[in-house]
């Protein structure tokens, strides 16, 4: 019978799980199998490259189609080349990362002088910063150099991020920063 | 990397230094185990016996900032015993070529220096040209001005006794760690190094690289399988958002960000395209003016047009000789000069050196936005510690971004392939994809600008499409950074033809005169007429199984796996490794890895093929560049001590530190060096639990549970100087700051003995930040660390400093 290794994976977790009980005069294999394959069988099964360091360790992501959607269980991805189903303290805890108490799910802001973020919408605040760009980009815009050379650059709109963005999002990011005249590019990389 | 993960498992002799890959890249390990299998040995050059130590065959400590006192003295080593590989250094480097009578070296400095400008005059170092223009060479590297024989003179003096002086690792540990990456040198034999921000976070950073790419030269460990130069990259994608190029000196696919002084289009493609007259250099970089104008099509597509240079003068120009890089813009923003600021899925309250410096100057700024997944030290910086929010008028926009596995997207690894990912649940509560985020931003300006403004061009003007119903579309993006035919253009020389709108194929197909667009000419090759090559999941390995995998997924250039291999074969084509083969000729092509230029071999060196190419195709002489004329700091690596270390004088020259390293003036950018005050040696680094300065790691709790306080780590004869016990919770002090740590007392770490004295090192994780744990009580190592930089990336110094540690 040929299996992946995936199934392979699969069944000596499930197996171990019943060994495991066994010893107690009852055999669980069929019960310890079927519970596994109920969380990730009707889930989307998705693949996605760990968040953290360079290696590109592959990882599943299973989602639930049931109820909010989120997600059950991820797990190293065994027909990766590269990691072949290994993940790291961080990459195995994934699910940490998303399933998250901690996370910001609103956007916020923080006025002058202010001792307390306010939450806001999302388009009162890309608005509002639209704004800002703007006003500080047309106060600030710098046409010619001291020596008279053309430069069209601002220099007084900064930014700095991110090795974590995708690459088509990077992409964009430092089209739009070089359309407004940005010169201070910044990110992860030089430091 | 030139290489890549998997190939580390063909090596013969790995070094790791200035990298701890067990802790930090921890997968990559199953391939430094396979290698070890299969009998190959594990040095370890480290301050710290670290867990990649302590599966070595052999380990060294050494010195955090004197490595290049090290791999100098394995420059000196190989030479004196003759271990380098001298068909290989003869055939494919730059030690045949003859330098200027104007180059020499004395006392520490290089010709050409200007102390008052901290600069030197890269022209005095040119190379003796021939009458066609082409450098002259000695192949039998016997020329007393030969690179060959003025590297053998420049590393004269690293002999044994002084490098153990300067680092304080012993002389039998200098020979333990030579003599088996020496042994790489033989042909058939390959040593790779692993190497990360332990070597570039230094004021001699790139020069720590230069020495190393410099012995693999020597070795003839470039372009083969289980060799190369493997940076260990330390983010998920910094390898693709440096690609693309979210720097300031770099356009996507790294050309070059325009002067001031590159008045028009054709003056900028003039200044930045190489010129060579040897027939034999491809030069490859002489495409430049294809990829230039290609990519200012991706930028304002149809609004870009010959008769307004592509729109060129639509993005800005920085002024010659300035730099914008990090340390110049906090610089800048903590002089008050700075009025917005995006911080986007960054950190910089706790990553970047001399953090305190950092958090004061975001209290100048007008308005910040920060992007992230958690709340974080610099979203909040204004309700920090010793901040009082009622002064600080800085307004903050705190926008939350979905994560990784919410979105779909790619990203490249560090051995440079492109891998493509998935959505799985839709982004959690209000948060957004940051692609999402972007696009409606732009959206909005563009609105904005259309009812007037300064200079609204280059934002009216932008290619801005990437959406399908209504959505942003990674897709659309994908493909345009591959680039398409924007009409209809034939190749008859390939006997090839497209059609407008079709993807092009690669970038040789990339074209100067607008007829072609391409993001990224790098990534010209990824998403073609055959799909998304970045989501390609191929299991089946190449014909010479060295674990190259072509089909699964992708990376650039062009899918060439290793970078340089036609050095790996003879000059008929044949590869001196005959069991790890990286390509091969066959009589009428290239098999195994994509070839590094599919020309025919060189078949002779006096006379070599007209149809041929030297190996080294990117270089401008087509030769792997031993002597290096093109650094700011000199082109052979020279040691110098850190801005802060711990003896007066430098053992090994009369230039106490790098004479062109980056120096800050404000006052907040204090340094003390050999002061009596600071008298440890500092350094920093990670731990496997948390990742960079922890804003994603530490608000998880599992993770925290694992590595929940920032510590300080000494010797045992350290503490038991200072009276520390270990658990004990300590003062770490700068002349920048203070850090209050737990103390680990551990044999990890020894006192060195430095030109007689003892001197004591001690470490500090950098993960940890106020906001996360709530407790407020676990801090930035950064806040410690000295804002001095490399001159030629600006990399700060964060890896060698000077400290001190006292009970609380």
């Amino acid at each position: 019978m040929k299996i992946t290794r995936r199934e392979f994976v699969q069944i000596s977790g499930a197996t171990a799980a019943g060994l495991a009980v066994s010893g107690l005069g009852f055999d669980l294999w069929p019960v310890k199998s079927h519970a596994q394959m109920l969380k990730t069988k009707y889930a989307k099964e998705t693949l996605t490259i760990c968040p953290y360091c360079a290696v590109g360790c592959g990882a599943i992501v299973h989602t639930s189609k049931k109820g909010d959607g989120r997600v059950i269980n991820i797990e190293g991805d065994p027909d990766h080349v590269i990691s072949r189903g290994s993940l790291c303290a961080k990459g195995a805890g994934l699910s940490g990362l998303s399933e998250n108490e901690n996370r910001l799910l609103e956007p916020m802001y923080r006025a002058p002088y202010a001792k307390e973020w306010k939450q806001v919408s999302w388009d009162w605040a890309l608005t509002e910063v639209a704004k800002r760009v703007k006003k500080t980009r047309d106060a600030t815009f710098t046409k010619k150099n001291k020596k008279g050379q053309v430069v069209n650059r601002t220099t007084d709109i900064v930014s700095v991020g991110s090795a974590a963005l995708d690459n088509e999002e990077c992409w964009i990011y430092q089209a739009l920063l070089r359309a407004l005249g940005l010169v201070y590019i910044e990110h992860q990389a030089r430091i | 990397m030139t290489n890549h993960w998997i190939d580390i498992g063909n090596s013969d002799c790995i070094l790791i230094s200035g990298s701890n890959a067990a802790e930090n890249h921890p997968i990559s390990f199953k391939y430094v185990v396979k290698a070890m299998k299969k009998g190959a040995k594990l040095i370890s050059v480290d301050p710290r016996f670290t867990r990649t130590s302590s599966k070595a065959d052999i380990y060294a400590p050494m010195r955090s900032g004197t490595d290049i006192a090290i791999l100098g003295g394995m420059i000196k080593y190989i030479i004196d015993n003759k271990l380098y590989n001298k068909k290989y250094v003869s055939a494919y480097t730059n030690a045949p070529f003859i330098v200027g009578k104007k180059f020499s070296f004395k006392n520490g400095l290089f010709s050409g220096y200007n102390r008052k400008a901290r600069k030197y005059d890269k022209s005095k170092w040119a190379f003796e040209m021939d009458k066609k223009g082409v450098p002259k060479m000695d192949r039998s590297l016997k020329d007393p001005r030969c690179v060959f024989q003025l590297l053998k003179k420049h590393y004269s003096r690293y002999n044994t006794k002084l490098v153990s002086q300067i680092t304080g690792t012993s002389e039998a540990d200098l020979k333990k760690i030579y003599k088996p990456y020496a042994a790489t040198g033989k042909t058939g034999k390959a040593g790779t190094i692993m190497y990360a921000m332990g070597w570039t976070q230094h004021t001699v950073g790139t020069q720590n690289i230069r020495a190393m790419a410099m012995i693999q030269l020597l070795l003839g460990n470039i372009g083969v399988a289980g060799g190369g130069v493997n940076a260990l990259r330390g983010e998920s994608n910094v390898q693709g958002s440096t690609d693309h190029c979210l720097l300031w000196h770099i356009w996507p696919g790294y050309l070059k960000t325009p002067r001031a002084s590159n008045v028009s289009l054709a003056a900028y493609n003039k200044k930045w395209t190489p010129k060579s007259k040897d027939p034999i250099s491809a030069n490859w970089w002489q495409n430049y003016p294809k990829y230039s104008v290609s990519m200012l099509k991706s930028f304002f597509g149809g609004n870009a047009t010959k008769a307004n240079d592509f729109g060129y003068d639509w993005l800005p120009k920085v002024d010659d000789g300035t730099a914008y890089s990090w340390l110049d813009l906090f610089d800048e923003m903590y002089k008050g000069t700075v009025k917005g600021f995006f911080a986007w899925g960054q950190n910089p309250a706790c990553s970047g050196a001399n953090a305190g410096k950092t958090r004061q100057a975001m209290k100048n700024l007008d308005w910040m936005v920060n992007v992230n997944l958690f709340d974080n030290e610099t979203g909040s910086f204004w309700h920090g510690p010793g901040m009082n929010p009622s002064t600080i008028k800085t307004e903050v926009f705190m926008l939350p971004c979905c994560v990784s596995f919410e979105k779909e997207g790619s990203i490249t690894n560090s051995g440079r392939w492109m891998q493509w990912r998935y959505q799985g649940p839709k982004p959690l509560g209000n948060t957004r994809s940051d692609g999402d985020i972007m696009m409606e931003l732009g959206f909005k300006l563009k609105e904005l600008y259309k009812k007037g403004g300064a200079f609204p061009e280059p934002i009216i003007n932008l290619k801005w499409d990437y959406m399908t119903n209504g959505t942003y579309d990674p897709h659309k993006v994908a493909k345009e950074i591959n680039g398409y035919f924007l009409k209809n253009v034939d190749f008859p020389k390939k006997k090839k033809s497209f059609k407008k709108g079709q993807l092009v194929p690669s970038f040789a197909y990339l074209k100067a005169d607008g007829s072609t667009s391409s993001g990224n000419w790098l990534y010209c090759n990824s998403y073609t007429e055959k799909g998304n090559m970045a989501a390609r999941r191929g299991q089946e390995d190449a014909v010479n199984k060295i674990g190259l995998y072509p089909k699964f997924s992708w990376c650039w250039p062009v899918n060439r796996r290793i970078i340089y291999n036609r050095a790996s074969v003879d000059l008929k084509g044949q590869p001196y490794d005959k069991k790890d083969w990286v390509v091969k000729w066959t009589g009428k092509k290239w098999i195994g890895d994509v070839p590094d230029g599919g020309w025919p071999p060189l078949g002779s060196l006096e006379k070599p093929n007209p149809k041929s190419k030297w190996a080294f195709i990117m270089r401008k002489h087509g030769h792997g560049q031993i002597f290096g004329p093109g650094r700011a700091d000199g082109p052979f690596p020279e040691h110098y001590e850190p801005l802060e270390c711990p003896i007066e004088k430098n053992l090994m020259s009369k230039e106490r530190m790098n004479p062109t390293a980056v120096v800050y003036e404000t006052d907040a950018d204090a340094y003390l060096t050999c002061d009596p005050r600071y008298p440890f040696v500092g350094t920093t680094y990670r731990v496997a639990e948390h990742w960079q300065t922890g804003a994603m790691t530490r608000p998880q709790p599992w993770l925290l549970e694992m590595q929940p306080q920032v510590f300080v780590e000494m010797s045992e004869e350290l503490a038991k100087l200072k009276g520390i016990k270990n658990g004990e919770r300590v003062l770490a002090t700068s002349a920048r700051g203070s850090l209050e740590c737990t103390a680990i007392v551990t044999k990890r770490f020894k006192p060195f003995k430095i030109g007689g004295n003892v001197v004591h090192q001690v470490g500090f994780p950098w993960c940890f930040g106020w906001r996360w744990p709530e407790t407020g009580k676990e801090e930035s190592a950064n806040l410690l660390t000295a804002s001095t930089g490399d001159p030629n990336t600006r990399i700060p110094e964060t890896k060698a400093f000077m400290c001190n540690v006292s009970k609380l």
